[in-house]
């Protein structure tokens, strides 16, 4: 089984303790709807699906609200045991933002509930009626070979259905989602099933073809229940054993796959589904990161392995521009870096035409996506944010909880594939008007004013649990350093380009201080991320003549640290003064204020732009950030933990 | 495995099945004993020990299961 689908790999892994904080809130008094639909956001397998839904039940026998869940009332029509299925409609519903209520007819009575007024699904009033029906429940016979029998029967199904489908009407305003039917996975001849008529196979393609015809135009919905059992593979959709023993339509595994898909059909039909697709660029929309390796550097190029896979995001967002989805970017970049593959890159598929609000700045993406929520005068529940990097998902999802941000997986070529999977755009009907949409949002690319910061960025990076290390330069990291002195642009004070001989003889200099800096955190081991050298300079002076750092680790205060730790060296040294460079490139414009956020004091400015810098290293005391310091390398092996 | 392993093993299975903490799984527990142990969640609970002890149980084994002891049985013999 793919476990793309199977596990639902764009949605966050649930967290350990699920059950212990489903208790906790099922005891809590007050709306429980929130905090509901943020258990219900990840991947949940059928137990917790079902405990998650008896939760939800109570709650409403209790009289609870189950606000801001949107209530909907869904019918379940079936000719198979749909019992383990109930209870995860109602779970995945909530993870949509629906309090779903089922009406569940007793087993394969989907004729009586359709066709008999007073039933117990015509009673209800449903919002909508799922007509989840497998292939055994029409009345197909085979007729191989037999054209003109053939296309009677397909009519005779069809007819069926609708024959139920009015009963529905006539005695509710529901709306009916249809399924499609996935044929069996066994064959009769062979190739021979799909060409021939009357074969089971071609019988239930022409049902699905005929539904496929007339419901989306009938005010109607479709549930493309076959075209989702072929993407997991008919072999692994069907399980004999369990239909034989209990009448499962479907493998019991992909029951969370299939409620995802009715609860997002739900959301369509209520108009909930997403309307934007937020891109970040690095390592996103292109291999490698543009302010560093420049438009020459980046990977996009067709017939380039890695590039093909951005590509293939790129493509799939510029779909669904044309079905009516907007394109906004929010990127940690300098705004015209960040334009720059858009306007020249001869690759690039996307353009700046393309995007509704272009972000591209320093602040955190969470004040960034409001900003184009703002901007689009859009709720954050219509957003999606497609970024690689985890810590900016964690970010996201903490701050902005009703923005989508499916995971990723660490290889790029199934980027597209996984944020198709993950069907935030589900749309229940197709018009004309919805190709418009992305352009009335069009005014060549705004970049939305920020009103102000989302609140909460501090505690999310405290809780990263960050480790950094400090080191001097080694043989072991020799080869990163050389790397990051010759490739890094951005975040580069002096952009002084040393071969790896100059690295060690500065590695082997006792007057030379040297700094390798390496982060870690939750979702991994970052490696080295800054590099500082510091040579001696007038007496008692160092001069800072490196300080790098990859952008990547940017607003966690991962500078301060480094600060504290070159400090800490000097006094020990006896130096008394610290002075800084800051020598302006075309690339750099970024770090022009680095050493006045860090308390240095302009010295000297030249018309070039250059600036010096310096700070007395007898009371500075730089900011500090919640991460575990671990110095080694140097005289002895220091740790220390955040207080 | 051992025997005692694979009985805590279901009680933890039981445990979340049956969304209840009081439960153990002891040789003679069979469905009269568990409120809430009908057709439906023991076909559940067959599912999660078969995917918890990466097993398959063919239909006429399952057919045969009268107690947990029957269970701890089958487990043991698939090694």
């Amino acid at each position: 089984m793919n476990p793309l689908y199977m596990e639902l790999q764009w949605l966050p892994r649930a967290p350990e303790d699920f059950s212990v904080r489903l208790k906790a809130l099922a005891d809590s008094p007050g709306t429980l709807g929130r905090e509901l639909q943020a258990l219900a956001l990840p991947a949940l397998e059928l137990n917790q699906l079902t405990k998650l839904a008896k939760v939800m039940s109570k709650a409403r026998s209790d009289g609870k609200s189950l606000a801001p869940l949107a209530p909907f009332r869904l019918a379940v029509l079936s000719n198979s045991t749909i019992d383990l299925i109930v209870p995860a409609l109602t779970a995945s519903a909530a993870r949509h933002g629906f309090a779903l209520e089922v009406v569940q007819p007793s087993y394969d009575q989907a004729a009586q509930e359709a066709l008999t007024p007073g039933s117990q699904v015509n009673r209800s009033k449903p919002d909508a009626v799922l007509f989840a029906l497998d292939y055994r429940a029409l009345p197909l016979k085979l007729s191989l070979g037999e054209a003109e029998a053939s296309s009677a029967t397909i009519q005779g199904a069809i007819g069926y259905l609708q024959a139920l489908r009015a009963g529905i009407k006539a005695n509710t305003n529901a709306v009916c989602i249809f399924q499609t039917f996935a044929p069996p996975a066994e064959r009769l001849f062979g190739s021979l099933d799909r060409a021939l008529p009357g074969t089971l196979r071609s019988l239930i393609d022409g049902v699905n073809r005929e539904l496929a015809a007339w419901v989306p135009g009938s005010g109607d919905v479709l549930l493309d229940v076959a075209g989702l059992a072929e993407t997991v593979g008919l072999a692994d959709w069907h399980d004999s054993q369990l239909w034989n023993m209990a009448k499962f339509s479907f493998s019991d595994q992909l029951i969370p796959l299939y409620a995802d898909h009715v609860a997002r059909t739900v959301a369509a039909i209520r108009g909930k589904s997403r309307k934007v697709l937020i891109l970040d660029l690095d390592n996103t929309v292109w291999g490698g990161v543009i302010g560093d390796d420049g438009l020459e550097g980046i990977q996009i190029a067709q017939g380039d392995a890695r590039g093909e896979a951005h590509l293939a995001v790129q493509r799939l967002a510029l779909e669904l521009r044309q079905r009516g989805i907007v394109l906004a970017v929010s990127s940690k970049n300098t705004d015209a870096v960040a334009r720059e593959p858009f306007e020249k890159h001869p690759e690039m598929l996307l353009k700046v035409d393309h995007i509704a609000v272009f972000q591209a700045n320093w602040n955190d993406k969470a004040t960034n996506i409001q900003a184009i929520a703002d901007e689009l005068s859009l709720g954050l529940d219509a957003m999606v944010f497609l970024d690689d990097n985890p810590v900016e998902r964690g970010l996201v999802r903490r701050l902005l909880p009703q923005v989508a941000v499916p995971e990723l997986p660490e290889e790029p070529a199934w980027y597209a594939r996984t944020l198709a999977a993950a069907g935030y755009f589900e749309a229940a009907a197709f018009a004309g008007e919805d190709l418009k949409r992305a352009g009335f949002y069009q005014d060549n690319a705004k970049r939305a004013s920020l009103q102000k910061q989302v609140g909460g960025v501090e505690a999310y990076l405290a809780s990263l649990e960050m480790t950094i290390v400090f080191q001097p330069f080694d043989a072991t990291g020799r080869a990163r350093i050389v790397q990051l002195i010759n490739k890094s642009n951005q975040y580069n004070l002096t952009t002084r380009r040393y071969t790896e001989p100059e690295v060690t003889e500065a590695e082997n200099d006792p007057l030379v201080f040297t700094l390798q800096v390496r982060l870690a955190d939750l979702f991994g081991d970052n490696g080295m991320i800054s590099v500082v050298i510091c040579r001696p300079g007038a007496s008692g002076a160092w001069e800072i003549d490196t300080w790098l750092m990859s952008c990547r680790v940017l607003g966690r205060k991962v500078e301060h640290m480094v600060l504290r730790e070159i400090l800490e060296h000097a006094r020990a040294a006896g130096i008394r003064t610290l002075a800084g460079t800051y020598k302006p490139t075309d690339r750099n414009q970024l770090v022009a204020e680095h050493y006045a956020k860090l308390g240095f004091a302009k010295v000297a400015e030249e018309e070039s732009g250059l600036t010096r810098w310096e700070l007395p290293v007898e009371g500075a005391e730089p900011e500090s950030a919640p991460m575990k310091v671990v110095s080694r390398g140097f005289s002895a092996v220091k740790e220390t933990t955040p207080a | 495995m051992e025997e005692a392993q694979i009985y805590d093993r279901l009680t933890e299975i039981f445990k979340d099945v049956f969304d209840e903490d009081s439960i153990r799984a002891t040789p003679t527990l069979s469905a009269q004993d568990v409120d809430g142990w009908d057709s439906l969640t023991h076909i559940r609970l067959i599912l999660t020990v078969e995917k918890a002890f990466k097993i398959k149980f063919s239909t006429s084994e399952i057919g045969k299961l009268e107690k947990v002891g029957d269970l701890v049985a089958l487990i043991r013999a698939r090694g």
